[in-house]
């Protein structure tokens, strides 16, 4: 039986031989591997890219004080982008999954219809959740749209859970019981992360502060995307740092959510800002793309 | 000669839902005159025919020409143009002619040329795209392959880059992905690769085997699991019996929604607080479960499911949904309606306005809580039902209970009605609520878009007021716009639900919309009454009434004058007319069948009478005769509405 980490490496083994970049987490928040520049910005354009990465992905909504043996204020998604998608998209995907030692014959799979939508990052795609004996164990997507850009090169997003997929392997009810690596359980490595930070999300985060902070990296952001019409060497311009900015504020937008600051008239005000911003920096990393070839 | 066709769209994984759309597309194919049968599995729509030309026919195509009085040089260079010579003309009338020779084609190269946009051009739902960028081709989901087989020849096209041959793909895991086929060996080559190309076979396979491990058949999920699985066998796991301790309706939409499971219901013998059976049945796309694994991920994941609904069981158990009132302020039900809060002080005024009883009110009160219950936050589908299963807990009163459980009925056209008194009156208040508060602020429904399902909860009004015989007017639940619309839904109702003719409910809804229950049993006499011999004949009378009336711009008012009256069909009409006054028949079957009666009366009276007298009074006292009779007669139906056999032949 493979531990966690084992795991982990046995898929970046898998999608490295098959051309993939690995890349290693985005060190800001983030609420799924998706909003990872990695993905979020190398999906647009007329560039060919693969690029596999684990992401710890924060949503503190979902935080339960580490006591619920199935949700998680973050979890770690692996994440694949395979641009543009090679025909056999379907098939490598199912090999990853043998090469990890699940013997497909001897399981039930389904693709089941699941399209992707995410608002605040103006992007949605096809596809389907896949299903391993009734779990869904990853989500499969081609993306049509991102940052409210139509995709060149339909890209192929290949997103594993690996606790969920962690924990169908080692044949454990909670994540917490999955071995991280040997003698150590995901609990030791994880436990007090989940306690504290459901502490802190839901009970101490300080509401005020928060919003004025997402005032902040927002005008920060807004403040950069006005001035890349008139700068003179596109290609030095630090479209990438406004785009931290936009993470930034998804960032804070989920913890006020968490927090129960937003009122449901307020939400969706706030999740346009975010999409505004997103939008904006979407179009300018196009732009500078464009510049460059 | 006839030929055989065999083409097969290899695809990645279609939406269940979407495929018999697809397929009924597909039968209409044009496929010179051919045999059309389609049918599909989720990676695979294929069309078989039979009787396919090899050639079309030659066929002949007469050219006009120049006039003989051009002379033979403009004929000869008419013939040149057309690449014929001169002595091939014939002389027709004052003009040269040409008949030309065109011959037909190899219905293969046809097919090679239409099959690509044919393919293309299907309709769905929602399409993508995966290659050439956005204005590449669309489809559902990418196409990964294609055969296509005139004859056992290879039909040649390409779509989005894949090119047509004779080789198909079996079951992802249990078949080959290259296995060359003729039209003969294609559907046995396929079950040896483990795809059952027939639906009607994995639905069939499907039930047999469920219903066999003690499966509770639910045909929308029958229909789901068909078009998910390629080879369907079905499996029994088990849960925890200790589960059944939470609601049959949770338990039900985990396993059913969430997981795809048949539920189990427990034997009579065995049934207790719940008629579940700890057991589920589970439909996998391969072809059995060796080992057991299956049976065992399955059971897990149920597990962690369960759990989670206890969990929320529990949470929500520690605020009552009478304290949950003020926290509705925060769930918005529309933007411009305001909140869930704002809704329900509405729907309980509502609801006493139209005379419902202090458990009606207090379901009202209660009937949107479970919106903001961890349960309802991720079973949506079951709000109401928990909303009543808690209040049942807390101890509300059955009829309370009862109706905030039943309140969002009827959900389809085919979904039945709430049952108690409460629930009617709470579910038509706050349809109508939503109704009304929608139109006011310009939300009404316009051509396909109906984002707030007003349809369907305006088809729900309808159906409360007609099968719960409520004793509401239309007139006085809406006015202008909402008014129409629901007397539109009203004719839906009774023409597409119930099944009356167009013509019999224009004829019932004429003179004026009665309570809707009265509305059905008019329509009933009606119906009934309809295929007897005299009734077309007087419908007809009617018609020629109206019209006569019409014509002479009459609108009645004074009495007959007896006096008037000719002998004959005349007073032998206004007589009758009299009686049937007199008697004053209440049973709309019975009345329509005295009104039946009038038939040879009236037909009596057109025949000598002329209506048209020359004398002004005598012709006054005729009109208003027919006038009383019309007036009369339609108190049920306006028979001139009905299209008799007559007029429909013309």
């Amino acid at each position: 039986m493979d531990t966690f980490q084992e795991t982990v490496f046995k898929l970046k083994r898998y999608w490295a031989e098959r051309g993939a970049i690995i890349q290693e987490p985005y060190d800001v928040e983030v609420g799924a591997g998706t909003m990872c520049p990695e993905t979020f910005l190398r999906v647009l354009g007329p560039k060919p890219y693969r690029v596999a990465y684990v992401q710890p992905s924060r949503r503190p909504a979902d935080g339960r004080y580490g006591e619920n043996p199935n949700r998680l204020y973050k979890h770690q998604q692996l994440q694949v982008i395979l641009k543009p998608t090679p025909d056999d998209v379907i098939e490598q995907y199912l090999g990853s999954l043998e090469a990890i030692g699940i013997d497909l014959a001897k399981h039930d799979l389904k693709l089941e219809e699941d399209n992707w939508e995410a608002p605040t990052l103006g992007a949605w795609g096809v596809g389907w959740q896949v299903m391993l004996d009734g779990l869904e164990i990853t989500q499969f997507t081609y993306f049509q749209q991102c940052g409210g850009i139509d995709l060149e090169l339909v890209p192929a997003e290949i997103t594993y859970g690996l606790e969920r997929l962690s924990a169908f392997l080692q044949g454990v009810e909670s994540v917490y019981d999955i071995v991280w690596a040997p003698g150590f359980k995901y609990s030791d490595v994880r436990f007090n992360d989940e306690l504290q930070f459901s502490v802190y999300n839901f009970e101490m985060a300080t509401v005020d502060r928060l919003w004025r902070l997402l005032a902040e990296y927002e005008a920060e952001c807004q403040e950069l995307l006005a001035k890349f019409p008139k700068y003179p060497e596109k290609h030095r311009f630090p479209v990438l740092a406004a785009y931290e900015q936009v993470l930034k504020c998804s960032h804070l937008f989920n913890l006020l959510d968490a927090r129960g600051a937003i009122s449901v008239t307020e939400r969706v005000g706030v999740i346009k800002r975010v999409r505004d911003l997103a939008v904006g920096t979407a179009k300018l990393w196009a732009e500078q793309q464009e510049a460059a070839a | 000669m006839s030929l055989e066709f065999l083409l097969e769209i290899g695809t990645e994984e279609i939406p269940h839902w979407m495929i018999p759309g697809a397929l009924a597309q597909l039968q209409k194919l044009a496929l010179f005159g051919g045999d059309i049968s389609v049918d599909a599995t989720p990676r695979r729509l294929v069309v078989r025919a039979s009787g396919i030309p090899e050639r079309t026919p030659d066929r002949e195509q007469v050219i006009k020409g120049p006039p003989l009085a051009s002379g033979e040089k403009a004929a000869e260079g008419f013939a040149k143009k057309q690449g014929a010579d001169a002595s091939a003309l014939r002389q027709a009338g004052n003009y040269y002619e040409l008949v030309k020779r065109i011959p037909g084609r190899a219905v293969r190269d046809m097919l090679a040329e239409s099959l690509p946009g044919a393919v293309l051009g299907l309709q769905w739902p929602k399409t993508m795209y995966w290659t050439g960028g956005k204005n590449g081709p669309r489809f559902t989901r990418p196409i990964r392959w294609i055969v296509a087989l005139l004859a056992d020849e290879v039909i040649p096209f390409e779509i989005a880059g894949v090119k047509s041959g004779n080789v198909t793909r079996g079951h992802r895991k249990l078949g080959s992905s290259a296995i060359p086929v003729t039209i003969a060996s294609y559907e046995s080559e396929l079950r040896k690769n483990h795809v059952i190309l027939a639906a009607h076979e994995r639905r069939h396979k499907i039930e047999t085997e469920a219903a066999k491990l003690g499966a509770k058949i639910d045909r929308d999920l029958l229909e789901t699991l068909t078009f998910i699985t390629e080879y369907p066998a079905a499996i029994r796991g088990d849960f925890d019996p200790a589960y059944l301790e939470l609601p049959a309706e949770v338990l039900t939409t985990v396993m059913r929604h969430h997981q795809k499971y048949f539920s189990v219901e427990a034997s009579p013998a065995e049934a207790g607080a719940t008629s579940l059976a700890p057991h589920f049945v589970a439909v996998m796309n391969t072809a059995g479960d060796p080992d057991g694994l299956v049976k065992k991920g399955n059971e897990r994941v149920l597990r962690a499911r369960f759990n989670d609904a206890r969990f929320f069981w529990d949470v929500d158990q520690q605020k009552k949904l009478i304290d949950r009132g003020d926290n509705l302020a925060n769930v918005t039900f529309q933007a411009k309606l305001g909140s869930y809060k704002a809704k329900t002080d509405r729907v309980v005024a509502l609801v006493g306005e139209l005379g419902g009883n202090t458990h009606a009110q207090r379901a009202a009160l209660l009937a949107k809580c479970d919106l903001t219950t961890e349960m309802v936050k991720e079973f949506t589908d079951l709000q109401g039902i928990v909303g009543g299963l808690y209040a049942k807990f807390q101890g509300e009163p059955e009829p309370v209970w009862r109706a905030i459980y039943e309140h969002y009925k009827p959900l389809s056209m085919e979904d039945s009605i709430p049952e108690t008194a409460e629930g009617q009156i709470v579910a038509l208040a706050d349809k109508l609520d939503t109704l009304r508060g929608c139109f006011e602020v310009g939300l009404a429904p316009t051509g396909s878009k109906d984002p707030f399902a007003l349809r369907r909860a305006a088809q729900g009004v309808v159906k409360i007021l007609v099968e719960a015989k409520l004793d509401f007017l239309l007139d006085h639940l809406a006015t202008g716009e909402l008014r129409a619309f629901l007397e539109e839904r009203v004719q839906h109702y009774f023409r597409e639900v119930q099944g009356f003719k167009y013509d019999e409910v224009n004829a019932v809804l004429a003179p004026g919309i009665s309570e809707l229950w009265d509305v059905e049993a008019r329509l009933t006499a009606l119906a009934a009454i309809r295929p007897t011999e005299d009734f077309e004949a007087l419908a007809a009378a009617c018609k020629r009434i109206r019209n006569i009336l019409k014509q002479a711009n009459f609108e009645g008012g004074g009495a007959i004058d007896e006096a008037l009256l000719e002998a004959g069909p005349e007073r032998e009409l206004a007589d009758r007319l009299a009686e049937f006054v007199m008697a004053n028949e209440t049973d709309y079957s019975n009345r329509l069948m005295a009104i039946s009666g009038f038939r040879p009366a009236v037909d009596k009276f057109f025949d000598k009478i002329l209506v048209n007298a020359p004398d002004a009074r005598v012709r006054t006292n005729r009109l208003t005769l027919l006038h009383k009779l019309y007036t009369e007669f339609s108190t049920i139906a306006d028979f001139s509405e009905i299209v008799t056999a007559g007029e429909q032949k013309s």
